[in-house]
C-alpha cells in the first residue's frame, strides 16, 4: 500500500496525517496554537508554536501507527493558501525529513485539500462545495479539471468574522472561539438586525463584524440584549448568506449535492440550515465533524495521494509557500 | 408604482396553493423563489413565489422577501417603461409573495452559448464554416449583451444577479434578450455598485463558460461602445479593473 504524510501548517492547526492509497487514514493528529481571550493568533508565534511541536507530532504519528518512516511512500505539505511563517516553518521541516529519509515532496493547494477530504469522508460525487473557515469563504463547483469559485467573500472571511466577534466580547479561544460562539448562540433568544449583504453569490462580511462590535460596546443598547443573543443574531445572519449563496450556485449549476468543508462546516446550527435548504429543494447534503473539518494532515496526505499517483511530485527546489494560492489554479488530473 | 392587487383579501382572494391550478407546471426552484408556468384566463403566464426559507429566521426571511419582492416589481416597471425587454407584470400579490408575469418562450443564454460550443467542437462532423458561424454568433449574442446591460445602468438600476441563466431569448431569437430576475436588484447611481454588477457576471460568465474570457471581452466592449453615456461606461469599466482585484488570494502583484 502507498502511504502518505501529510503536514499542515497554514493557519493556528499543526496536523500530521498519515493516509493510505485507499483512503484509510492510519493517523491523523493535530496540535493547536490556543491564545487567550481577546487575543489572535500572531504569525511569528504561530511558526514558533509549530517549530516547537512538529518533530514531536511526527514521531507520535508513526508510533501511534506503528510505521516506520521507511514505511512512507511520499510526503505532502501545504504550499498555500495561509499565513506565511507558519506555512514556511512546515515547509522547511518536510524539505528536512524528505531529504533525510530520500522520500518525495508533493506540494499541495489548502483548499483543494478540504474538498478532496470531504468527498473521501462522505462519498459526495459532485457536490457544490461550501467551503467556510477562519481564512476562507468559498461556494465551489467543479468543472473541466478545475475547482471553480462561483461565489467567495469580497472582504474578510466567515470564520474571521466570528474568531474577532469571540475578541470582542473577550470569549476563550479553547477550543476554538467559533465552537464557544455556537454554545453561547445556542441560548440567545432575540434576533438583533444586522447588514445582509449578498451580491449575487458573493458576500460581505466586515460590515456586519463592524455593526455588532459596535452593538457589543454600546453600554445603553446592550441593556435590551444579551451576549447571546448577539451571537445568535450573528451566526444567523452569517450562515443565511452562506445558505442562501451555496443555494443559488446548486440552483445555477444544476447539482444536487452540496458539501460543507473548513472549521465553520462543523457548526451544528449551519449544518441544520443546509440540510433544511436542501430538503426544499430535494437535495442531499454531505457534512463532516471536526476531525476532518477542521484543518488537519490526513487532508493533505491524501489530496498529496491523488497527485502522486498521477505521477506529481514537486522538485526540492520548487518546494516554496505562497500565501496567495486560488482554489482555481490547481489543475484537477484525478477527476473526469 | 402601482400594486395591481390590494392587500386586501376581500377584493381579491389569494390562490392558496398555485399547483391547485389548471396546467400549472413547476418551472425551476432557484434559490429564491419557485417559478411555475399557469394559465391564467387563458394567458401563458408566469408565477414567481417567494416560498419561507425553513432555514431563515423568520424575522429575517420576511424582511428579506418583503424587500426583494418590492425590488424586483420596481426595477421591471422601470425597464418596461424606457423600452428594455423584459417580462410583463401582470399581477402582484403581496400576501403571498407572488409575482404573476409574462411567459417568455425561449432558451436561455446559457444554453445557446453551450449550443454554439457543442457546434464548434463538433470538428469530424462540421465544416469549418459552421464552426466560424457557430463563433460569430457566441460573438454577436455577447455583443448585444453588453449593449442591452449598459441601457439597464444607464437607467440606474443594478442587476445585482447577472448570469447567463438569467437572460432569455424571446421566440429564440438572438437579437432580442430579456432579462429576468430582478430579485437582488436596486436603484443606484454609483459607478462602484455598477462595476460590482459586472464583476458578479464576470465571474458567472468565466465559471460557466470555460475559456471565456475573450468572449467575455466582447461583453465589455460592447458596454462601453453602445452605452447611452460612453463616458460613465469607461469610468464604470474603469472601476472594474479595480474590483477584480479586491478578491482575496489573487496574485495582485509580484
Amino acid at each position: 500500500m502507498v502511504l502518505v504524510m501529510g503536514f499542515e501548517g497554514s493557519a493556528n492547526k499543526l496536523g500530521i496525517g498519515i493516509v493510505g492509497d485507499d483512503g484509510t487514514i492510519i493517523s491523523n493528529i493535530r496540535h493547536t496554537y490556543i491564545t487567550p481571550p481577546g487575543e489572535g493568533f500572531l504569525p511569528k508565534d504561530t511558526a514558533k508554536h509549530h517549530r516547537s511541536h512538529i518533530i514531536a507530532l511526527v514521531q507520535r504519528a508513526l508510533k501511534e501507527s506503528n510505521l516506520s518512516y521507511k514505511d512512507i511512500d511520499c510526503l505532502a505539505y501545504t504550499k498555500g493558501p495561509g499565513m506565511g511563517p507558519p506555512l514556511r516553518s512546515v515547509a522547511v521541516t518536510v524539505r528536512m525529513l524528505s531529504q533525510l529519509w530520500n522520500k518525495p515532496i508533493v506540494a499541495v493547494n489548502h483548499c483543494i485539500a478540504h474538498i478532496e477530504m470531504g468527498r473521501l469522508i462522505t462519498g459526495a460525487q459532485d457536490p457544490t462545495v461550501l467551503y467556510v473557515s477562519g481564512g476562507n469563504t468559498q461556494v465551489i463547483s467543479y468543472s473541466l479539471n478545475k475547482y471553480r469559485i462561483f461565489g467567495e467573500t469580497i472582504d474578510i472571511a466567515v470564520g474571521n468574522c466570528l474568531d474577532r466577534f469571540a475578541r470582542v466580547i473577550q470569549i476563550p479561544n479553547d477550543p476554538s472561539p467559533g465552537y464557544n460562539i455556537e454554545q453561547l448562540a445556542r441560548k440567545g433568544k432575540n434576533l438583533v438586525e444586522l447588514p445582509y449583504l449578498t451580491k449575487g453569490m458573493d458576500v460581505s462580511f466586515s460590515g456586519i463584524l463592524s455593526s455588532i462590535e459596535l452593538l457589543a460596546k454600546d453600554k445603553e443598547k446592550m441593556k435590551q440584549y444579551t451576549v447571546e443573543d448577539l451571537c445568535y443574531s450573528l451566526q444567523e445572519t452569517l450562515f443565511s448568506m452562506l445558505v442562501e449563496t451555496a443555494e443559488r450556485a446548486m440552483a445555477h449549476c444544476g447539482q444536487k449535492e452540496i458539501l460543507a468543508v473548513g472549521g465553520v462546516g462543523c457548526n451544528e446550527r449551519l449544518q441544520q440550515m443546509i440540510n433544511q435548504m436542501v430538503s426544499q429543494r430535494d437535495g442531499k447534503s454531505f457534512a463532516i465533524d471536526e476531525r476532518y473539518c477542521i484543518d488537519n494532515g490526513a487532508m493533505i496526505a491524501w489530496a498529496g495521494y491523488l497527485m502522486y499517483k498521477d505521477g506529481v511530485t514537486t522538485p526540492l527546489d520548487e518546494t516554496t509557500t505562497t500565501q496567495r494560492f486560488r482554489t482555481d489554479q490547481v489543475e484537477v488530473t484525478w477527476r473526469d | 408604482m402601482t400594486t395591481l392587487a390590494t392587500t386586501n383579501n376581500n377584493e381579491i382572494k389569494s390562490i392558496e396553493n398555485i399547483t391547485s391550478l389548471p396546467n400549472s407546471v413547476l418551472l425551476s426552484q432557484g434559490a429564491e423563489a419557485k417559478t411555475y408556468k399557469i394559465d391564467l384566463y387563458g394567458i401563458k403566464c408566469i408565477v414567481k413565489e417567494r416560498f419561507v426559507k425553513a432555514y431563515r429566521h423568520p424575522t429575517l426571511d420576511q424582511k428579506i422577501s418583503g424587500k426583494r419582492i418590492l425590488q424586483e416589481v420596481r426595477s421591471l416597471n422601470k425597464c418596461k417603461k424606457n423600452g428594455i425587454d423584459v417580462p410583463a407584470l401582470l399581477l402582484v400579490d403581496v400576501p403571498s409573495n407572488r409575482i404573476y408575469m409574462e411567459y417568455i418562450d425561449g432558451i436561455t443564454v446559457k444554453q445557446y452559448l453551450y449550443n454554439c460550443f457543442d457546434q464548434s467542437k463538433e470538428t469530424s462532423t462540421t465544416t469549418t464554416q459552421t464552426q466560424t458561424e457557430a463563433h460569430q454568433q457566441q460573438i454577436d449574442i455577447c455583443a448585444e449583451i453588453g449593449k442591452q446591460i449598459a441601457r439597464i445602468h444607464d437607467l440606474n438600476i443594478v442587476h445585482g444577479d447577472l448570469t447567463t441563466s438569467n437572460m432569455l431569448l424571446r421566440n429564440n431569437s438572438k437579437s432580442n434578450i430579456v432579462f429576468i430576475d430582478f430579485g437582488l436588484s436596486y436603484t443606484s447611481t454609483m459607478t462602484e455598485d455598477k462595476a460590482v454588477d459586472m464583476y458578479v457576471l464576470e465571474r458567472a460568465f468565466i465559471s460557466t463558460h470555460p475559456n471565456s474570457e475573450l468572449l467575455f471581452k466582447e461583453i465589455l466592449d460592447s458596454y462601453q461602445k453602445n452605452s447611452p453615456s460612453p463616458k460613465v461606461a469607461k469610468a464604470i469599466l474603469d472601476k472594474l479593473d479595480q474590483v477584480r482585484l479586491r478578491g482575496r488570494k489573487k496574485l495582485a502583484f509580484g
